[in-house]
């Protein structure tokens, strides 16, 4: 959910000279609190980490017994695919587009729900429906999107109802469509936790600030460029970084729309990586994949924690 | 003063437009859903489409509900669900208290590290779990499910635990103390019934995210005794692809419980989450 830090209590009593022991009784109590978390993260995260970094560097791992160090090869294979590109430019696209419409649509929908002309029940129902989208699991939005974008769906009747298509388009099987229609799929699905976390931080801006430029003759367009939008900035970029990185992460929604195809056209990072692990069993090239994919990851974590500095 | 209740009106007419085609847009997908769960199959691309349905049946309800397999699909998750619920929560409050309340070496970098695994991408993982959890003779079964979805609900409830716990006066453990109480009573007795409503909000959060996994559960397991409710709707949609109406009632009935957590605790959860967001 959230990357933040809390701030870790600092209040503690110092360590006064001759208590060194119960100082130390303290941290072994401490550590003790923590076991089971440090048991379970070096277990299933740091121990796989290890692994799968092993892996990318031999050659038949998992389905064969005698693996061999194989260099720098299932790397050279992985970046010279031409599906692995194809699937790099085709995430890149997917996930900012996803996170530029989720900004937008989340922040025009916070703004709405946080009108002073509208009342408060009125709000409170808007927002339920405004959240659901998100309270529905990937599986069941797949196939809701699949049943609304069929050739036979409702929305190819509708578009054709109004004369903007001619015949039923099959979205998720027309190669030039298909990435657009699972990224749009995506906005539909992920703006509503960008519109929770704004609406929250625009009822925390001051109302002093807005009456002081509304003071100054300012009009609502002013107000929101001069205001709304350099308080909201640290949500705002915090925000967007995340859903660069839970948007790279999906897997499901693709999976269970176009699989990947046609053609590749919609083939992601992880979804290349899947298939070449349970698809193609060639686990060791699926190891290198995954290596590259965290790396990439990290290289956006490493913005987010720098963004969270600069507050 | 007319210009003003004008333009006041105006604004107002404005922002109703807006929300209602944000609404229609959010909503209608979902109304569709609902409607199609109670068609018969054959009305499902009936042209011109209907919302409202003429034939309105619950058949698709009850084949679904009448089908062995995929109530065994809920069974599962409900159990996996429960079981990460509970489990992060125990964890969790255990690694809160510590953060919270002691100072110890190498604290930050613990935390950095419990922060930076909610960025580790699952694909990443997916592999080498897959050898681990075959190695550890946990492939296909419960526990490998609940033990790997605890990786993602664990960090979130670390932090949001200890931001909770960081707000409650450090005068009520102290209190405890006095009596001649230990820190580990402290902790059950007055600090976990104090922060029940963040609590609640992390086991929401929880148990929606392990309720909705998916790749965990499509790798580590093989059986239909072990697959999860949205692994369910994946495989009705292989077997039969042109059973809409089912594939609709197995989502509605999929998404009850989520939906049900949420608009029950509703104020609880949206303050508790963006309670982390926000302070970012």
């Amino acid at each position: 959910m959230t990357l933040t830090a809390p701030e870790t209590s600092t209040r503690s009593a110092p360590a006064a000279p001759g208590r060194s022991r119960s100082t130390l009784a303290r941290r072994l109590v401490a550590y003790g609190y923590l076991s089971p978390t440090v048991l379970l993260i070096v277990v299933l995260m740091v121990v796989p980490i290890v692994m799968v970094i092993g892996y990318s560097f031999r050659d038949n791992v998992i389905v064969q017994e005698n693996s061999v160090f194989a260099g720098f090869a299932n790397y050279t294979k992985v970046l010279t695919d031409a599906n692995f590109l194809a699937a790099l430019k085709n995430t890149a696209v997917f996930i900012s587009v996803s996170t530029m419409a989720h900004l937008v649509l989340g922040l025009a929908f916070a703004m709405m729900l946080n009108t002073p002309l509208l009342g408060g029940v009125t709000k409170a129902i808007f927002r339920i429906v405004y959240i659901l989208p998100w309270l529905f699991t990937i599986a069941v939005i797949a196939v809701i999107w699949r049943l609304l974008l069929d050739p036979a769906g409702v929305v190819n009747h509708v578009l054709q109802t109004l004369g903007l298509i001619q015949e039923g388009v099959n979205w998720f099987s027309d190669p030039g469509m298909a990435l657009w229609a699972v990224t749009f799929v995506n906005i539909w699905a992920g703006y509503p936790f960008f519109m929770i976390s704004l609406l929250a931080a625009l009822q925390g801006i001051p109302t002093d600030l807005y009456e002081a430029a509304a003071v100054d003759g300012t009009n609502w367009f002013q107000r929101f460029l001069h205001v709304t939008l350099p308080q909201l900035r640290p949500v705002i970029i915090s925000m967007a970084v995340l859903d660069l990185i839970w948007t790279s992460h999906q897997f499901a929604l693709i999976w269970m729309t176009t699989g990947g195809g046609p053609l590749n056209s919609t083939e992601m990072l992880s979804t290349f990586t899947y298939k070449q692990a349970f698809s193609e069993y060639e686990f060791a090239t699926a190891s290198a994949a995954a290596v590259i994919v965290l790396l990439l990851t990290m290289v956006l974590a490493f913005f987010y924690v720098r963004s969270q500095r600069e507050q | 003063m007319a210009t003003v209740k004008t333009r006041r009106t105006l604004a107002k007419a404005g922002v109703v437009t807006g929300l209602v085609i944000g609404g229609l847009f959010a909503g209608l997908p979902i109304l569709w859903l609902l409607s199609t769960s109670v068609k018969s199959n054959g009305e499902v691309f009936q042209n011109p489409p209907q919302l409202i349905t003429e034939g309105f049946s619950l058949d698709a309800y009850r084949a679904i509900l009448g089908n062995g397999a995929q109530l065994r699909f809920f069974l599962n998750s409900y159990i996996v669900a429960f079981a990460v619920t509970i489990l992060t929560l125990l964890v969790a409050i255990l690694a809160g208290y510590a953060f919270s309340r002691f100072t110890f070496p190498f604290q930050k970098t613990i935390n950095a590290v419990i922060v930076s695994v909610q960025a580790v991408p699952p694909i990443t993982l997916v592999i080498p779990y897959f050898g681990l959890i075959v190695a550890l003779g946990l492939y296909d079964t419960y526990l490998g499910l609940i033990l790997t979805h605890m990786v993602f609900t664990l960090p979130y409830a670390i932090i949001m635990i200890t931001a909770y716990l960081n707000t409650l006066p450090r005068e009520l453990d102290e209190s405890v103390k006095v009596d001649g109480g230990s820190g580990w009573t402290a902790l059950w007795r007055i600090l976990v019934p104090t922060a029940v409503p963040g609590l609640i909000a992390v086991g929401v959060y929880t148990f929606m995210i392990s309720w909705n996994e998916y790749l965990f559960a499509l790798t580590l397991t093989r059986t239909d005794d072990m697959r999860t409710v949205p692994i369910g709707i994946q495989l009705l949609m292989g077997q039969h692809s042109y059973e809409w109406n089912q594939m609709m009632a197995m989502s509605i009935l999929g998404s009850i419980p989520v939906l049900a957590l949420f608009l029950f605790f509703q104020r609880r959860f949206i303050g508790g989450l963006t309670a982390g967001a926000v302070k970012a």
